[in-house]
């Protein structure tokens, strides 16, 4: 379908652009940008005055519990609660049930969610079998299957020796490597961050050395094999740090950040709020400022969503016990957002973190709107007040903190391939 | 984020649970002392019961075994004529089996008034009272290593029969911290009550990282820190602590932080000795010490029960002393 969309204020942080201007979609494709062709004729005039156009966000972390977990969500409802939320490329992690290290896996995911014909899903293998960190999977036919890179999400590798053969041989055929850094000893058992809450709460703790122990021993692996790297869920300043010396090194590492850890620090858990549960956890206001000036000088590249969504009832038990996580793709966008509302960042910051910045690190075309590039992009009303509850929350999971919260800004629209994928 | 009113309140602030000792007022302390103080010659009675909780059912819910605690509940209960209910109950883990909601929302449906809950979760009272109907009342009798509120009020009390005022008091805290869910209610309340210090010793191993943020200051020795101190509170060392990798040996824990006739000379001359118990005698404290004349071990086990009398009651409405005396 041709469309064009006028008067809205586009944001492109990967071309510069940042000002009202109208965009002309033909086929799948970015066809003009500005003024259009004579002989251009949409088949649909969207008026987005006084409303800003993003591209497509690609989220670098999302579980979407299919296969294995259905009961939680499926590929289709959260692919389904992406695209309400102007997401249109989803990476996931290789954790399902079973996980992903066969090509069958990886095309059935991929399948699955082109029938559902919302966002696309860009799985990541296992970095190890059964990610248990034992033995290496056959990364290269993982790669031919369509996997946009190798993680062992969730699961420690200790053994460092294996760690650094698994990223040689990933580096030998450029597959990205996904790790979650963190020393599984210094994690432990630990459910909060290690500091007045895990005093106060007499909750097991996790210091913030098992994050730093975990980036420092990557980033020393990543310079002697030679693998790129993605360090994703970083939570501590310090780890930001040692981002900004690998980065100085010029070494191919990047790193990311869930959206609530930019938002919300220990205090939030208050007395056992087991709907801020999270890995890696939330820590100190000092953390959130150094996770933010990250982003603002480039040390972390990408805001991603964490997203795992839960049924309810796994959140009611006490706060060890309690699933982990958020169901965060609604919320991913609306939240980033509040950062620059509040001038923590500047737009082409927060926009370049959702969208160019993930779409390069996992090689995608898309998150960029230029002339002649994939028609994935969004429409956001960001003075539409709106207020998550069980009528506008997509995901099948019910796990979010501001559940029952008045929230602002709202994508109204978002375009997959060049189809309206969710309008309001 | 949220500004919630903690759970253990109602709406108009008045006392319903009684989960936490932080975030109390010194004057709801004050209270609960001071109308416990009045239960305590109860005991010596001929006629042990008053009519406070007459028809009311408390369900003594122990998902941790316990016999000390479990009892003086029970017999704190059966004074104010509650009729009482024991419940040793196993829960499984995580997601097998029932939930630890799903067995007090059975339990509630037989019409109880009063739960008094145990569990080796820090944070499992908080989550069972906000699911409660309003009118059910919760006690926290220890959740993980969160707190232990009515045992810090009754170490308080007890402190309170022999010092009075606490402004002028120094109290050290000796032993595992990091464990202890007694040890934080004893820090909010010895806060609340104004106490001029108080100090916390132990291995670095044994005491939570961020402890300052509790208003109280660390000493690693006993020397020093025992040093002026007037109460001396001695906390149990649980075996299984003792792999090797919290503490070396028992030897040597004992001999750094073991309270003994010699290390007892640290404080000053009237230093009182307190232990929630059930102690373990040589591992944290000597037999001569714990059965010594400074020793009020004993002590913190009879005012337990006025303790939790009192807490009942406040619970119950029944802190105006005119309706039951």
């Amino acid at each position: 379908m041709d469309i064009s969309i006028h008067d809205g204020h586009l944001v492109d942080p990967a071309n510069g652009v940042n000002q009202v201007i109208d965009i002309h979609i033909s086929e799948n494709r970015i066809k003009t940008i500005g003024a259009r062709h004579h002989d251009f004729k949409p088949e649909r005039v969207i008026d987005a005055k006084g409303h800003y156009i993003f591209p497509g966000i690609v989220d670098l972390c999302a579980r979407l519990r299919e296969p294995g977990e259905e009961h939680k969500a499926t590929i289709l409802s959260e692919t389904c609660a992406a695209a309400s939320a102007g997401i249109t490329s989803l990476v996931c992690p290789p954790d399902t049930l079973p996980v992903i290290e066969t090509p069958g896996m990886v095309h059935m995911i991929r399948d699955r969610a082109s029938a559902a014909g919302f966002s696309d899903i860009y799985p990541l293998g296992a970095l190890t079998a059964r990610l248990k960190g034992k033995r290496l999977t056959d990364m290269a036919t993982l790669q031919d299957a369509g996997c946009v890179g190798v993680s062992n999400a969730l699961e420690p590798v200790e053994n460092s020796l294996l760690m650094r053969r698994a990223m040689q041989y990933a580096s030998t055929y450029d597959i990205p490597v996904f790790l979650a850094s963190w020393d599984p000893w210094l994690q432990g058992n630990g459910v909060v961050h290690e500091g007045f809450i895990s005093t106060r709460l007499g909750l097991p703790a996790i210091p913030e050395a098992a994050e730093t122990v975990g980036v420092a021993r990557d980033i020393a692996l990543v310079e002697t094999s030679g693998a790129s790297a993605h360090i994703y869920l970083v939570s501590c300043a310090r780890s930001v740090s040692r981002l900004r010396e690998a980065r100085q090194c010029n070494l191919p590492i990047t790193g990311s950040v869930a959206v609530h850890n930019l938002l919300c620090t220990e205090s939030d858990i208050g007395e056992f709020n087991t709907f801020f549960k999270v890995i890696p956890p939330l820590r100190t206001i000092q953390d959130q400022e150094g996770l933010i000036q990250g982003l603002a000088n480039g040390d972390i590249s990408a805001i991603c969503s964490d997203h795992q969504p839960h049924s309810l009832d796994s959140k009611l038990a006490p706060f060890s016990e309690a699933a982990t996580g958020i169901a965060g793709l609604d919320t991913l966008l609306t939240l980033a957002w509040s950062l620059v509302k509040n001038n923590r960042l500047n737009v082409e910051t927060v926009i370049a973190a959702l969208t160019v910045n993930p779409a390069q690190i996992v090689g995608l075309e898309c998150g960029n709107l230029a002339v002649g590039r994939p028609a994935d992009l969004l429409v956001f009303d960001d003075k539409m007040n709106w207020t998550l509850d069980d009528t506008t929350m997509m995901s099948k999971g019910r796990n979010s903190p501001w559940f029952g919260h008045e929230l602002a800004g709202k994508v109204v629209l978002t375009i997959k391939d060049g189809k309206i994928v969710w309008e309001i | 984020m949220r500004a919630d009113l903690p759970v253990q309140f109602d709406q108009n602030g008045k006392l319903r649970h009684f989960l936490t000792i932080q975030g109390l007022s010194e004057d709801t302390l004050t209270g609960i002392l001071d109308i416990a103080h009045s239960f305590i010659d109860f005991g010596k009675r001929e006629i042990k019961k008053i009519p406070l909780m007459r028809g009311k059912t408390m369900v003594n819910l122990f998902f941790e075994p316990s016999t000390r605690t479990r009892t003086t509940f029970e017999i704190a209960a059966k004074r104010l004529s509650a009729d009482v209910v024991n419940m040793n109950a196993t829960r499984m883990s995580t997601t097998k089996g029932e939930t630890i909601l799903d067995t007090v929302k059975t339990i509630e449906a037989m019409h109880t008034d009063m739960f008094v809950v145990r569990d080796r979760a820090s944070g499992a009272a908080q989550l069972i009272a906000s699911h409660l109907p309003d009118h059910v009342r919760v006690i926290n009798a220890g959740d993980g290593r969160h707190e232990h509120p009515t045992q810090a009020m009754l170490d308080v009390f007890t402190i309170r029969q022999h010092k009075q005022d606490f402004s002028g008091l120094r109290i050290a805290v000796v032993g595992d911290i990091l464990h202890s869910r007694v040890a934080r209610s004893q820090i909010h309340a010895l806060n609340i009550l104004g106490t001029r210090e108080i100090r916390v010793i132990g291995p670095r191993t044994l005491i939570p990282t961020a402890i300052e943020t509790m208003g109280v200051s660390y000493v690693n020795n006993m020397r020093d820190g025992l040093e002026d101190i007037d109460v001396i509170i001695m906390l149990r060392i649980q075996r299984e602590r003792m792999d090797g990798q919290l503490i070396p040996s028992e030897q040597e824990y004992f001999a750094r932080y073991g309270l003994t006739e010699r290390t007892l000379n640290f404080a000053k001359p009237d230093a009182m000795v307190m232990h929630p118990g059930p102690i373990n005698r040589g591992l944290e404290i000597s037999s001569s010490v714990a059965d010594g004349s400074r020793s009020v071990i004993l002590e913190q086990v009879t005012n337990g029960i006025a303790v939790r009398m009192s807490i009942m009651a406040h619970l119950m409405g029944g802190q105006e002393k005119s309706k039951w005396t």
